[in-house]
């Protein structure tokens, strides 16, 4: 119950009920493109300016190994299980796979929302490893999906250009790059807007994803129930076996509990753009109903609070 | 010469069309149904463009039947052609 007094996750509730009730609220894209921007630079900033503060970057090694392992780990286990279990064609398996390989970094936030309520702290590094997860997970999942494909050469250069230099890693690691060099000691003048307001804007952009949720809750029913299974059960395994991997890595809870989070969490921007044009055969309804429209809010709502306690067995 | 497409298609058909020949462009957003479902706009993936080229006869059908051949099968995309009266022909 308290994990949903939190403003954060009622604006989402909200979001999806006014898409779900067919209110005319609408955030204008402006806005959207712009809280999704400060999002990004807030997020890379905060991890830069902490990551300025860890003292031995020696500690950073084994959950960087962690974090590439599992990235690239879960693409071929969740492209076995939807073509073996749930009759998936090759494409479609693989796209999903790809999206579950990579990770959200709204998601993300709300894991650190989440243990900044709660006061438990965490390692000052875990948006390098956020940044670190983004590509693997794709970039195995196009190999899965090429393997078998007919034809078509794929355009590498392109397509690197997109997954590097795309808004959301370009905007995460600048920021990083940004905190990291100024230091805690000169961040201040920047404070107020990137870390007081933060929470805020999270809600603020979490009220268009609910709406945009809401937009996908239709199409639930013809993914089928097989998918809806692997989009709230996947992630509960992921999440385990990352808090585990984090645990082994040495994390504290609040580190083992973000790393469980990033495991369990599936990308919806970068995987979902990279796919339509490597994959195009694959159908976007399946994995962007199974990544936004059944994981996110599974993950949001009800899947942190459980990571939490699964790293907390372990540690 | 009108295309109208997903969004993420947009710098390759820009490429193609530069390709071709043609000299310019123009890409506005755009929003619409079709077989494809409704294409709202609301967010990232489901925006549309509509990229509008003057060009040659023969370019514009070289870059509609490469255009077809490339993603027609699995993209949303309509293309049509028609005949244009420019008030500045050295231009095209």
């Amino acid at each position: 119950m308290e994990t949903l007094l939190n403003p954060v996750i009622l604006f989402f509730v909200l979001g999806v009920l006014a898409g779900g009730l067919r209110s005319d609220l609408r955030l204008p894209e402006a806005l959207y493109d712009t809280l999704s921007i400060y999002l990004l630079v807030a997020i890379g900033l905060k991890g830069g300016v902490e990551l300025a503060q860890t003292t031995d970057p020696g500690e950073l090694v084994l959950p960087a190994i962690a974090a590439v392992l599992i990235g690239v780990t879960i693409p071929p286990v969740a492209y076995a299980i939807l073509r073996r279990l749930g009759r998936f064609e090759r494409p479609d398996a693989a796209a999903i796979a790809a999206h579950y390989g990579s990770v959200s970094v709204v998601t993300f936030a709300v894991a650190i929302a989440y243990l900044d309520r709660l006061a438990v702290p965490y390692e000052g590094f875990v948006t390098t490893l956020l940044v670190i997860m983004e590509v693997p997970g794709i970039a195995v999942g196009i190999l899965i999906a090429r393997l078998g494909a007919r034809k078509g050469s794929l355009q590498i250069g392109p397509l690197m250009h997109e997954l590097f230099l795309g808004k959301s890693i370009f905007l995460l690691v600048g920021g990083l790059v940004v905190g990291y060099v100024v230091g805690p000691a000169r961040i201040g003048p920047v404070e107020p807007l990137f870390f007081d307001l933060f929470h805020g804007a999270l809600a603020f952009f979490l009220l268009e994803m609910g709406i945009v949720t809401a937009h996908r809750l239709g199409d639930l029913r013809r993914v089928g129930t097989f998918l809806v299974a692997f989009g709230t059960i996947m992630p509960l395994f992921l999440g385990m076996a990352g808090a585990a991997l984090g645990a082994l890595a040495g994390l504290s809870l609040g580190g083992a509990t973000i790393l469980a989070t990033l495991s369990a969490s599936a990308s919806y921007i970068a995987a979902t753009a990279a796919m339509r044009v490597t994959v195009p055969e694959a159908n976007p309804t399946l994995y962007l109903t199974a990544s936004l429209g059944i994981t996110f809010p599974f993950n949001i709502i009800i899947g942190i609070p459980i990571y939490f306690w699964m790293a907390s067995l372990f540690l | 010469m009108t295309v109208v497409t997903e969004g993420v298609l947009e710098s390759r058909i820009v490429a193609a069309v530069k390709q071709f020949g043609a000299h310019g462009y123009t890409v506005t957003d755009a929003r619409g149904e079709g077989s494809r479902g409704k294409r709202s706009a609301d967010w990232e993936h489901s925006r549309n463009i509509r990229l509008e080229t003057i060009c040659e006869d023969e370019v514009a059908r070289a870059i509609a039947q490469h255009l077809r051949e490339t993603y027609y099968e699995n993209f949303a995309m309509i293309i049509f052609l028609s005949e244009v009266e420019v008030s500045r022909p050295e231009k095209f």
